[in-house]
């Protein structure tokens, strides 16, 4: 059933009878050429660009929960590609561009949204900074703009210029970034693999891998033994356990990251804000509430929810970048469990183990990078090679020295 | 959080500075033929476990004292608290 304006019509005239669930619940075959583990985003998003791309049918995704139920649920559904280093700042060009027809890719509408991202620039020495980031940026076909404190106010004139510690100088605005619907970028890749014959197996959940002299047979499951020719595990948050099972240790470890909602507000922030001085981002939902976040609690967590000193922070940081936050309630928080990996970037690379495929480390930029995550991670469990965005995110980058640290802190995952 | 130190009684979790796995206090010999892919190990990789998890905590706000402490990653539940210094004399698990 495919989605189209005159269907919409048809189904209004016709009450709504013609409507089918989005995707089959069919139970687990004996055996795929391909299984992934972990039914969100980056899972769903192999799954579809494996049917759609590689032609690769035989594929069943693997979800301990319900679909969507890990971290593409829980975060703060920004978009952007504006980065630095020669190892990032492609790959998520590469998403920025798959965001980009996203819905037409999968005749779902997840409400992508280019309203624009601006990080706001409080010193000289952060002006310089992010005019070679937005150089880069243009190096990569990304776009970019540095705005002057003038322009500034006329386009977010309520935020706290004249802030006595972090004056704001002006900032760099991506204008195609934005944000789309999380469930729906989940609802409309599993509709989409679905669709081309991908099964989708919730409530499945994998307690094993069987791994004979060196090579992946399959896995285990809650429903029993799977054959695979090639397991790709996709379950950021959660790599560091799943992985153990296949007798690996990983540079990552589990951190929780809280988000926020105000209650719904007339139209008030026209794209997403960042504050450069502190560690707190902001934008607004298409219901009216304000969403935003900051940093990590910042010690290993699986916990899935947060601890009050960083409310506390992140709510500081949005009072003085915007003080008329204070006038709205807070509706609700929640926490996402993150793999914060050792140099703040992402790994997708086959293991040691023949078969077996990782994609993980996302930190807590996952999001933005689910259709190039999903893309590459097909790429590679289709061709046995990277996809030529993602050559950087190598396993063994950390013993070669070829780190890719983003955000300059080390080995440190709770400083990035 | 409230952390339960063995000298001061039940500090707030902001006091302190985390530094990961407890493990991280066994620094390998780098003097052994292996040393570099040990040190390689010791500064990248981890168990990462979901439950028991002992980790070091340092009291940058108070006594700044280094702190073994035993805590569930799951629950956030702390189960104990060692001095560094103590749980280095006797090894680490």
């Amino acid at each position: 059933m495919r989605f189209s304006g005159f269907r919409v019509v048809k189904e209004a005239l016709t009450g709504h009878k013609g409507w089918t669930p989005l995707w089959r619940t069919p139970d687990p075959k004996p055996a795929y050429d391909i299984v992934i583990v972990g039914g969100g985003g980056h899972g769903l998003a192999t799954a579809f660009y494996l049917a759609k791309t590689f032609g690769r049918l035989n594929v069943a995704v693997l979800e301990k929960g319900w679909l969507g139920s890990g971290n593409i649920g829980r975060n703060t559904t920004i978009i952007r590609s504006n980065y630095l280093l020669p190892g990032n700042e492609p790959f998520y060009e590469f998403s920025m561009k798959l965001w980009e027809n996203l819905e037409q890719d999968t005749n779902f509408n997840s409400m992508v949204s280019q309203r624009g991202i601006i990080n706001l620039i409080h010193s000289d020495a952060q002006r310089d900074a992010y005019r070679r980031r937005g150089n880069a940026m243009h190096l990569a076909g990304a776009g970019g703009t540095l705005l002057s404190r003038d322009q500034l106010r006329d386009m977010v004139p309520f935020l706290n210029f004249d802030n006595a510690r972090f004056p704001i100088k002006g900032g760099l605005l991506q204008p195609r970034a934005g944000t789309a619907r999380h469930d729906g970028v989940a609802w409309g890749y599993a509709r989409g693999a679905d669709m081309r014959g991908v099964d989708i197996i919730q409530n499945c959940e994998v307690t094993g891998f069987r791994i004979e002299s060196g090579k992946l047979c399959g896995v285990e499951t809650s429903r029993g033994y799977i054959g695979a020719r090639k397991v790709g595990v996709a379950v950021a948050g959660s790599s560091g356990r799943v992985m153990a099972m296949a007798g690996m240790r990983l540079p990552i470890e589990s951190h929780v990251l809280q988000a926020f909602v105000s209650e719904g507000l007339k139209p008030t922030v026209p794209g997403v804000i960042t504050f450069g001085a502190g560690h707190f981002y902001v934008s607004q939902s298409d219901k009216g509430g304000l969403v935003f976040g900051g940093d990590i609690d910042g010690y290993n967590s699986y916990a899935q929810r947060g601890n009050l000193p960083v409310v506390e922070d992140v709510l500081e940081g949005g009072m003085a970048l915007m003080p008329m936050i204070g006038r709205a309630r807070l509706l609700r928080a929640w926490g996402g469990v993150m793999d914060m990996s050792m140099d703040g970037s992402p790994i997708i690379d086959k293991t040691h183990v023949d078969g077996l495929f990782f994609n993980g480390g996302w930190c807590y930029g996952g999001f933005k990078a689910t259709p190039a995550s999903g893309f590459a991670f097909a790429h590679l469990l289709a061709t046995g090679r990277p996809h030529e965005t993602a050559t950087a995110y190598r396993l063994d980058r950390f013993s070669r020295g070829h780190v890719i640290d983003e955000k300059g802190a080390g080995a440190q995952p709770n400083l990035h | 959080m409230l952390i339960p130190h063995p000298l001061l009684g039940l500090r707030d979790a902001q006091e302190f500075t985390y530094l990961g796995d407890a493990s991280l206090m066994n620094r390998p010999d780098p003097g052994a033929p292996d040393a570099e892919a040990a040190f390689c190990d010791y500064v990248f990789l981890r168990d990462n476990p979901a439950g028991v998890h002992r980790e070091l905590w340092f009291h940058e706000q108070g006594d700044r004292s280094w702190l073994v402490v035993t805590r569930n990653t799951l629950t956030h539940e702390i189960l104990g608290a060692e001095l560094a210094a103590d749980v280095k004399v006797g090894g680490v698990k």
